[in-house]
């Protein structure tokens, strides 16, 4: 057992046990946190098999944009210091059940498969092929996906513009009530004054 | 390229599967959904490990692997942006962004 082995280890127990910590703590910010350390142990698993660019990627996007977009929803949502609620004894046991199950289930198929890998070719990614074959019109290139995705992302943030975009009469309405509310508010101080 | 012989994949793959269940095991026990969408992250990321340990192990020659991932990690870039935009949405109209108190499916 080499450095290199015992490197995968740590990483691999480091990744699973942020990942544990983080759907099992009660406090949703830490939750997040945990997330972010675990989203950074699986790009070093990838920066470990030698795929730097793909770990970069998972960098950038992961760490640099999904977990901190999910931080900003929580502090949009909630208090961040409030303790969420457990999900009780009877979920949490049968939960543990199906995931345990599954989990070995899975395991002892992966150890049963018996993978063959090939001997002798070198496994190196080089960004420059990454972009050549990304964007080659030829047999196995990916022009048309990507082309695809690009417009899944435009069609997504479009998507979000108008989801999260507040409708004009939910804005009406959200003055009305307001207004109703003061209107209430100055009433009741009215009538405390007057009692 | 001396770790081919020092980690089996069967190794990479057990880690991968402890994700993709932690995962799940978020998924089963949470009611937040901002919590339920941490752990599909880990779910998304348990697969992504897996295409590229195979890539590198038993089609060392080859790139459909990492180019899987990378659309994934697009993808799953944008169910998030999508999912946060519906729970923003979600809270601004139930003051709330607890599964159980989301429980009409319309506006």
């Amino acid at each position: 057992m080499n450095a290199h082995a015992i490197i995968f280890y740590l990483i691999s127990a480091f990744l699973l046990g942020t990942g544990i910590l983080s759907v099992t703590t009660k406090k949703i910010f830490r939750s997040a946190i945990w997330l972010l350390f675990s989203l950074v142990g699986i790009a070093s698993l990838y920066f470990w098999m030698e795929v730097e660019f793909v770990a970069a990627v998972q960098i950038i996007v992961y760490v640099g944009g999904i977990v901190i977009l999910i931080i900003f929803s929580i502090f949009l949502t909630q208090q961040s210091g409030k303790e969420m609620p457990g999900p009780g004894l009877l979920r949490t046991v049968f939960s543990l059940l199906a995931v345990l199950f599954g989990a070995g289930f899975c395991c002892m198929l992966i150890n049963e498969y018996g993978f063959t890998q090939l001997p002798g070719t070198q496994f190196s990614v080089a960004v420059a092929d990454i972009g050549t074959q990304m964007l080659s019109t030829a047999d196995h290139g990916f022009v048309l996906p990507f082309e695809v995705v690009s417009m899944l992302l435009l069609g997504a943030m479009i998507g979000c513009i108008v989801i999260a975009m507040k409708s004009k009469e939910a804005k009406n309405k959200g003055v009305l009530e307001n207004e109703q509310e003061a209107v209430g508010t100055v009433i009741s101080s009215q009538q405390n004054n007057r009692l | 390229m001396n770790s081919l012989s020092e980690i089996p994949l069967a190794h990479i793959l057990f880690v991968s599967t402890a994700l993709f269940f932690i995962g799940m095991y978020g998924l089963f026990t949470r009611k937040n959904l901002v919590t339920l969408l941490m752990a599909i992250e880990l779910m998304l990321n348990s697969v992504n490990i897996n295409f590229v340990a195979f890539n590198k192990y038993l089609y060392p020659g080859k790139l459909d692997g990492i180019f899987f991932s990378l659309f994934i990690i697009t993808i799953a870039a944008a169910e998030a942006a999508v999912a946060i935009a519906i729970i923003i949405n979600l809270y601004r109209s139930h003051q709330s962004i607890d599964v159980d108190d989301a429980t009409e499916m319309k506006y």
